[in-house]
């Protein structure tokens, strides 16, 4: 074996400017492909984190009329023990409810939150932007649409009738914006024992709401979830089922992505073969003369496998800080006007690495034919027509 | 037995197949061992087909052909590749050096193809042998960067790395001034009564094939002269 990895090397040596372009030609192949494929991840990551990073990607809710489940608790502890793929795992008590200023009404959401469990999952904390988080019962945040539209003040009173009938009165601490109208609009957040109260709930919630680590696997653990607490009265929801425009698009570009790839691949792989073919020819002379003085046609050809294999790694290399370059230049340079990039892109060790190892296989595969050329040279072919 | 260490008999060889071109017609000989034969004959006689068919390079059409007690016309491929390493040196007229490598490389080149380590006393005999064919002050350069003189005398040292039973020679000296030809053929004899190696040459030059033990002309594809 090494012999003719001496031979390859040498051979790739002495002519180094074909050498550089075989290798430049790889690269850029590859770095296409790593940068095509962190840009598209990217988008899709990015995608995905704003239609349902901050929203419950399974929600539990109940099947009955009164819309509540009482054993939450066990619920809650048989997840936790269970789905370790399950984080930001909250409770919720919901009502619908009116809001009467001055001649107006408005209607909204109440939404009660164990606030400080909610925020991994709503971000709530973050997403204030004027006053406080409540601390007692019958505080609220109200959204920044409700806001300019009722034109309402941190620290107002809120006249607030329940579904019930009931009245009660609000004190707003502050001002949210979650960055979706309908919800800047109508939710209404406060305490969980205040909405319990308020809908006369005792201790049940109206929804269990949680994230997972992969959301592309929401719909498994969403399955196991149902399966494990196999109670017919609770309905459980995930995000995959309920947003398939979004789940298609996705799909779409990732084939689209994959197929640009595929033929970026082939392109290169033609090209590397039909270059190496080319280099079968100008050393028939050295493969004839090895062969006369009793080299193998094994060896012969793994000759030139080893150039290919030599070839696919430098290019790879010289393909993935190529293709990570026009990454960090693409996220320095194509900004939003806020100085965010338009697409964050994606740098995924492992695609990166997949990448790369195809390249190198690729070119491998490439040096098959000259290898089988070289294979089947006859000395005699090269002595005679000296 | 009389120790030949090449022996041909009835070879005929035919190219071609559409058209077809008989090169040697029933030729028969024996070379004995540790002699120094040189090969005569005008161009297109068959003499360059002859030596390839000895050198395992070429088949016979048909006819049987021994190196060192082995019939060879019906070995594998593989077969005959270790079989030239190990008993046969090439020179060629084109000297044939590998330009990607050095004079040494070069002459380390067969040993390699048998044995991928190579040893300190290799690389010593490797050096002896440039030391042998006067090339101890070039033997780093490429192969390009000799003049033909240093390259054939490297292609000699080569053939002889494997210490072979056998030398086949084309015209090694074909394209070199007659000051160097005489060079040459004076390190070929000496080898020849140094090693003991069995030296088949082909030359068109009639001066050098009579300081040969035996001259063998070959015409019109059959042994025209035997002496």
């Amino acid at each position: 074996m090494k012999l003719p990895f001496r031979i390859a090397l040498r051979f790739l040596k002495s002519s180094k400017g074909q050498t550089l372009l075989i290798a430049l030609g790889i690269a850029i192949g590859v770095s296409v492909q790593i940068f095509i494929g962190s840009l598209i991840q990217g988008l899709q990551k990015s995608l995905v984190d704003t239609t349902i990073g901050n929203q419950p990607q399974i929600t539990l809710k109940s099947g009955n009329e009164d819309k509540l489940i009482t054993d939450y608790e066990d619920i809650l502890g048989s997840i936790t023990d269970n789905e370790p793929e399950v984080i930001n795992l909250s409770v919720a008590a919901d009502g619908p409810a009116l809001i009467n200023i001055d001649d107006d009404t408005y209607s909204i959401l109440v939404r009660g939150f164990d606030i400080e469990e909610a925020d991994s999952l709503y971000n709530i904390k973050e997403s204030i932007v004027e006053g406080e988080v409540p601390e007692s019962d019958y505080e609220v945040l109200i959204g920044i649409d409700l806001q300019t539209e009722a034109g309402i003040e941190i620290g107002d009173e809120l006249d607030v009738l329940s579904s019930q009938g009931d009245n009660q009165t609000f004190t707003v601490t502050g001002i949210f914006n979650l960055g979706v109208a309908s919800l800047n609009s109508s939710w209404t957040i406060t305490t969980l024992e205040t909405a319990q109260d308020m809908f006369g709930m005792e201790d049940s919630v109206s929804s269990i709401n949680m994230q997972v680590t992969d959301v592309f696997a929401a719909d498994a653990i969403a399955a196991s979830i149902e399966e494990r607490i196999d109670n017919e009265e609770l309905v459980v929801e995930n995000w995959k089922a309920q947003n398939e425009d979004l789940l298609s698009g996705l799909n779409g570009q990732s084939v689209s992505s994959l197929m640009i790839q595929v033929f970026v691949m082939i392109s290169v792989l033609l090209g590397i073969a039909s270059i190496l073919a080319i280099t079968v020819v100008q050393k028939s002379r050295q493969i004839g003369i090895l062969k006369a003085m009793g080299i193998r046609d094994k060896t012969s050809s793994l000759i030139f496998l080893f150039q290919g294999l030599l070839l696919g790694v430098a290019g790879a290399i010289l393909g993935v800080i190529l293709g990570l370059g026009l990454a960090f230049v693409f996220t320095k340079f194509a900004l939003n006007p806020d100085g965010t990039p338009v697409v964050p892109l994606f740098i995924d060790p492992i695609f990166i690495g997949a990448s790369a190892l195809i390249a190198v296989l690729a070119s491998v595969i490439a040096a098959l034919i000259p290898a089988r050329k070289s294979s089947k040279l006859d000395p005699i072919e090269v002595i005679r027509n000296a | 037995m009389h120790n030949s260490i090449i022996e041909l008999k009835q070879i005929n060889k035919i190219y071609g197949t559409a058209v077809k071109t008989q090169v040697l017609y029933d030729l028969n000989l024996d070379i004995k061992e540790g002699s120094f034969n040189s090969i005569i004959g005008q161009s297109g006689s068959g003499k360059s087909t002859l030596l390839n068919i000895v050198g395992t390079l070429d088949k016979p059409t048909s006819g049987e052909v021994f190196i060192d007690g082995r019939r060879t016309d019906q070995m594998k491929k593989n077969e005959l590749a270790d079989l030239r390493n190990r008993t046969m040196g090439f020179i060629f007229q084109f000297h044939y050096l590998l330009p990607e490598f050095t004079a040494l490389e070069n002459v380390l080149m067969p040993h390699r193809i048998i044995d991928e380590r190579v040893s300190r006393e290799t690389i010593d005999r490797a050096n002896e042998l440039m030391n042998l064919v006067g090339l101890e002050k070039v033997k780093n350069n490429l192969a390009t960067n000799m003049s033909g003189g240093q390259q054939q005398r490297t292609a000699i040292a080569r053939a002889l790395m494997n210490n072979p039973k056998i030398i086949l020679a084309d015209e090694p000296t074909g394209n070199l001034d007659s000051d160097t030809t005489e060079t040459i053929y004076n390190l070929l004899r000496d080898i020849n009564e140094k090693f003991k190696t069995t030296f088949v040459v082909i030359t068109h030059d009639r001066r050098i094939a009579e300081k040969a033990d035996r001259i063998i002309e070959i015409k019109d594809g059959k042994i025209g002269m035997d002496i």
